[in-house]
């Protein structure tokens, strides 16, 4: 996925906040250019993310030491006892011997007795104490194929694109995640925040990790959930306690009203887009797609399937399976005119 | 001993009259071939499915296929290696050597095992007649609810999928009931329980996760199938059901499942690297108890399948530690073949070659096992491309190069003839490299976050070159296997006559003619230790002389 250079487009409610949005947006435009698409498990950016890491390598190191030796054995006896030209007799017939066999018995029992209490530590390391009461709490629903967000204490909801404070000086904030699905399971997995944990319909899991530097973290959808399991991309983005409050304090607002964009908007309405979507301040209130209210926040559209500019936006609600084929988005057979102003209009959603 | 006619009976039958024996037979040994047969046509397709996958991914944003025909293909391929080759195959192997290795005339339900047979062959035949009507199930192998139910899974694609495994199940379940008889009730005179070859001890204990694993599949199946069709709510999470009830009846039958299919493996190995190594098992007392503490451990370790569903620490730590626990017993068997290798005179032919390069690639796949089951390291990589090089490791690198040994070993007894040594040699290489290139770069595509079943990635990822080594690498497995099917379509008709018994070896299967006659023997020679054949062919030094180790008590 390529991630959009572009400083985010942005009109706002006044002068003020203008300004600050701007900013806001110079901050993520640099952060974002600096970013690399990382999902490595090996590039850790939280406590349990490390704490998995160094588990990794502690059992590498054991597995390895224990591949080399089995594996030289095999070599060693693979060479050392190969049939020689003229060797025709029948080798000592050796039936077995106790000590020898208790021996690599006992060995094994004892190393994965180590690896058993090593990992009951690690287990309660990562996962043990709860989150802390002052955690930002977000609930985070696997749909087929996008991801809902909701903040229950801030009063918004997104999608897609999961904004989280940053470690700062002096203040580590935790995130509390509440898994649930809306259709069938999920999985929350951005390698470097942490392990993951299945979205299981019927259910709520829970998994929290403390803030990571600031930045942004990407993952995607690990459990098999249908046609774009493929494209169930996840982007975190972790920002300073300013700019995350700036950003929340932008999704609490109502939509924008711009006059300019009064035939794209209607068109919007009268479509039945209202069904599935909803645009806070508008009659449209459908809750099966993403939440539109502030798209133009996004950096990409339908869960990172691409990038969110002008021509994507275009392309998507002209037809939607040349981007995501399959996706629950259905193709309404819009005029070419239609796509203009509802795309015109949608670009004010900032 | 008189060299047997290879085949004498082909040439006497019109066409339509073989045809008939064959789809009538309840002889062991035909019906072993037909399932072997019949694996190997479904090994094509699996392999085909395979490399249409490793195409689709060999660059980012490629369109060869589209989600859904991808989906489609994992599941299928997924389907179809697990139910349709390798279990039918070793259920094959079994077939035709059990009641020969064991001295008896034949299964002890032969038409039960004609019916196994067929049963099996329907469930293949409907489960790819999806392809026909209307798609292929695109639900993964293992199907997890709710995605398969009505409201997610239209059509009836995945209505094929469970009636395909229902019926071949029922086979399995089947065999593993006449397996356990036959190895129970019709061992030849002599031979306890002690004596028994390995091969059959294992699966003494295969047949028995067989008949513990299948029913909780079949119940499952079953429950899916009136949510489907009748309205029943048990995985319907909407109105009440449970999906993790799926997830724990399907890896109750799950994870035994990769011991039956390992364990007939394992057995065919503690056959060959003794005979190739011209020593006796070394151990076979702990190979045997290896093979039973497996089994019982094997049925204690279905939720290491769910670390991520959000269990309790409790539970993870002791599925996490029963886990681990299973690696001991075969850590032990590993360590007995090498015993047995050690201080042999190793005759490199291919059963060899192949039966060490299962040693050799089976370890790694045990130690990624052990890596999985350290709960938050899974918490990291299952449902990753890590998973899917481990699983390959234990399931192609353990169970197919085995039964690729296997091929070498037996296929002259059923044949009366042998398999090119030369064409096995240069299989084995270039499969033992194509495997590696295969699936060793996808460990590294899991541990950088590529999630396993996704049919397209993005550039910027940094996965594509794990990815492009993975696809050169299925290639060069499918050069391996035009070579092993070209090898056995070759030496079937014209292959070098084998005698009954080309390997010098030492278990009763090789006392009779190549391949035998529908009666088996015409005189059981006497079994008095575990190697009858070593004892006739060494009277100045036969095993039974020896003190306690080679000649067990006599408890049958
Ligand atoms: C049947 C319900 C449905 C209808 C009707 C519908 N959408 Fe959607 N829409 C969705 C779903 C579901 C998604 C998420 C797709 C995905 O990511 O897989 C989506 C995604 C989107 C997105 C991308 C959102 C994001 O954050 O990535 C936009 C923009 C959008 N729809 C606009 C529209 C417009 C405009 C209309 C009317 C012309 C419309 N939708 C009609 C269901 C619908
Ligand atoms: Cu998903």
């Amino acid at each position: 996925m390529l991630l959009p250079r572009v400083e985010p487009k942005r009109s706002a409610h006044g002068w003020t906040s203008r300004v600050a949005l701007v900013g806001w947006g110079v901050l993520l435009a640099g952060n974002v250019a600096a970013a690399a698409e990382d999902l490595s498990v090996f590039s850790p950016a939280t406590r349990p993310a490390s704490s998995i890491r160094d588990l990794f390598f502690l059992v590498l190191g054991i597995a390895g030491v224990i591949l080399l030796i089995v594996e030289g054995l095999i070599f060693y006896c693979a060479y050392r006892f190969r049939q020689r030209r003229g060797e025709k007799s029948e080798p000592p017939q050796i039936y077995g011997s106790t000590p020898i066999e208790v021996a690599w018995t006992v060995a094994p029992l004892l190393t994965v007795f180590v690896l058993f209490l090593v990992v009951v530590r690690s287990v309660t390391e990562v996962r043990g104490e709860s989150p802390p009461a002052d955690s930002l709490r977000v609930i985070a629903i696997g749909h087929q194929w996008w991801w809902e967000f909701v903040y229950p204490d801030l009063g918004i909801r997104t999608a897609n694109e999961l904004y989280i404070p940053c470690r700062e000086e002096g203040s580590t904030p935790t995130i509390a995640l509440e898994l649930q699905s809306a259709d069938v399971i999920h999985s929350f997995w951005v390698p470097r925040l942490g392990g993951k944990t299945d979205h299981i319909p019927g259910r709520t899991n829970r998994m929290w990790f403390d803030a990571p530097e600031r930045g942004a973290y990407h993952g995607q959808c690990a459990e098999y959930c249908g046609t774009q399991h493929a494209n169930m991309k996840l982007l975190v983005v972790a920002e300073s306690a300013e700019e995350f409050r700036l950003w929340h304090e932008q999704e609490r607002r109502e939509a924008n009203h711009e006059a300019a964009v009064d035939a794209g908007r209607e068109r919007f309405l009268a479509l039945n887009c209202i069904n599935c979507h909803t645009i806070r301040g508008t009659a449209a209130a459908g809750t099966v797609g993403p939440d539109l209210t502030h798209l133009m926040a996004r950096r990409t559209l339908a869960a990172g399937a691409c990038v969110n500019d002008h021509e994507h936006l275009t392309q998507w609600l002209a037809d939607p399976d040349a981007i995501k084929p399959g996706s629950e988005m259905p193709n309404l057979h819009l005029s070419r005119q239609d796509v203009d102003l509802i795309v015109a209009y949608l670009s004010t959603l900032h | 001993m008189a060299v047997a006619e290879p085949l004498a009976m082909r040439t006497e039958l019109s066409d339509t009259a073989r045809l008939r024996a064959w789809s009538t037979t309840v002889d062991h040994k035909r019906i072993g071939l037909l399932y072997v047969g019949t694996s190997l046509i479904f090994l094509v397709i699996g392999g085909l499915e395979a490399l249409l996958i490793r195409w689709q991914l060999w660059a980012p944003e490629l369109r060869v296929l589209g989600p859904t025909q991808f989906n489609q293909l994992f599941t299928m391929h997924g389907t179809t290696m697990i139910f349709f080759v390798v279990m039918p195959m070793l259920l094959g192997f079994a077939n035709y050597l059990v009641p020969l290795m064991i001295g008896a005339r034949d299964m002890a339900f032969p038409r039960l095992n004609a019916l196994s047979y067929w049963l099996y062959a329907l469930g293949g035949a409907l489960t790819h007649f999806s392809f026909f009507a209307g798609g292929a199930p695109d639900v993964g192998w293992f199907a997890y609810a709710p995605l398969t139910e009505y409201t997610f899974s239209r059509g009836h694609s995945t209505d094929y999928w469970i009636l395909g495994l229902l019926v071949s199940g029922l086979g399995s379940l089947f065999t593993g009931i006449n397996l356990l008889t036959t190895i129970l009730a019709l061992r030849a005179p002599g031979m306890n329980l002690a004596r028994m070859p390995l091969f059959v001890w294992m699966m003494l204990v295969d047949a028995i996760l067989l008949i513990f694993a299948i029913p909780p599949l079949t119940a499952a199946q079953l429950m899916l199938l009136l949510d489907r069709s009748l309205g029943a709510h048990f995985f319907d999470t909407q109105a009440g059901g449970s999906a993790l009830l799926w997830q724990h009846l399907f890896w109750f039958f799950g994870h035994p499942e990769v011991y039956i299919l390992a364990l007939p493996a394992f057995g065919m190995i503690s056959e060959i690297v003794p005979v190739f190594s011209r020593k006796v098992i070394f151990g076979y007392e702990s190979v045997a108890a290896a093979t039973v503490t497996i089994g019982v451990i094997s049925m204690g370790v279905w939720a290491h399948h769910m670390f991520t569903v959000g269990m309790s620490d409790v539970l993870d730590a002791i599925f996490s530690g029963a886990s681990f626990l299973i690696a001991v017993p075969t850590g032990i068997k590993m360590f007995n073949w090498i015993a047995t290798l050690y201080g042999g005179r190793l005759r490199f032919e291919s059963p060899l070659l192949f039966a060490v390069g299962f040693l050799a690639m089976f370890v790694m796949g045990g130690l990624t096992g052990i890596m999985l089951a350290a709960v938050p390291i899974d918490w990291q990589v299952s449902d990753s491309y890590f998973v899917v090089a481990h699983f390959h490791y234990v399931l192609f690198g353990g169970s197919l190069f085995a039964i690729m040994a296997g091929f070498f070993y037996w296929f002259p007894k059923a044949s009366g003839r042998r398999l090119s040594e030369r064409l096995g040699r240069w299989q084995f290489w270039i499969m033992l490299a194509g495997f590696n290139l295969t699936f060793g770069p996808m460990h590294v595509a899991g541990l950088l976050g590529m999630p396993r079943r996704i049919y397209t990635y993005s550039d910027d990822r940094g996965w594509t070159l794990w990815n492009q080594l993975a696809t050169v690498g299925a290639l060069v497995l499918g050069v391996a296997f035009v070579l092993f099917f070209w090898n056995l379509f070759v030496s079937w008709r014209r292959g070098a006559p084998a005698g009954d018994d080309p390997w010098d070896a030492w278990t009763l299967e090789w006392a009779t003619h190549s391949p035998p006659a529908p009666y088996n023997f015409e005189t059981i020679p006497p079994v008095h230790s575990r190697r009858p054949l070593w004892d006739l062919k060494h009277p100045q030094d036969p095993d039974w002389i020896l003190p306690d180790r080679a000649q067990p008590e006599v408890i049958a």
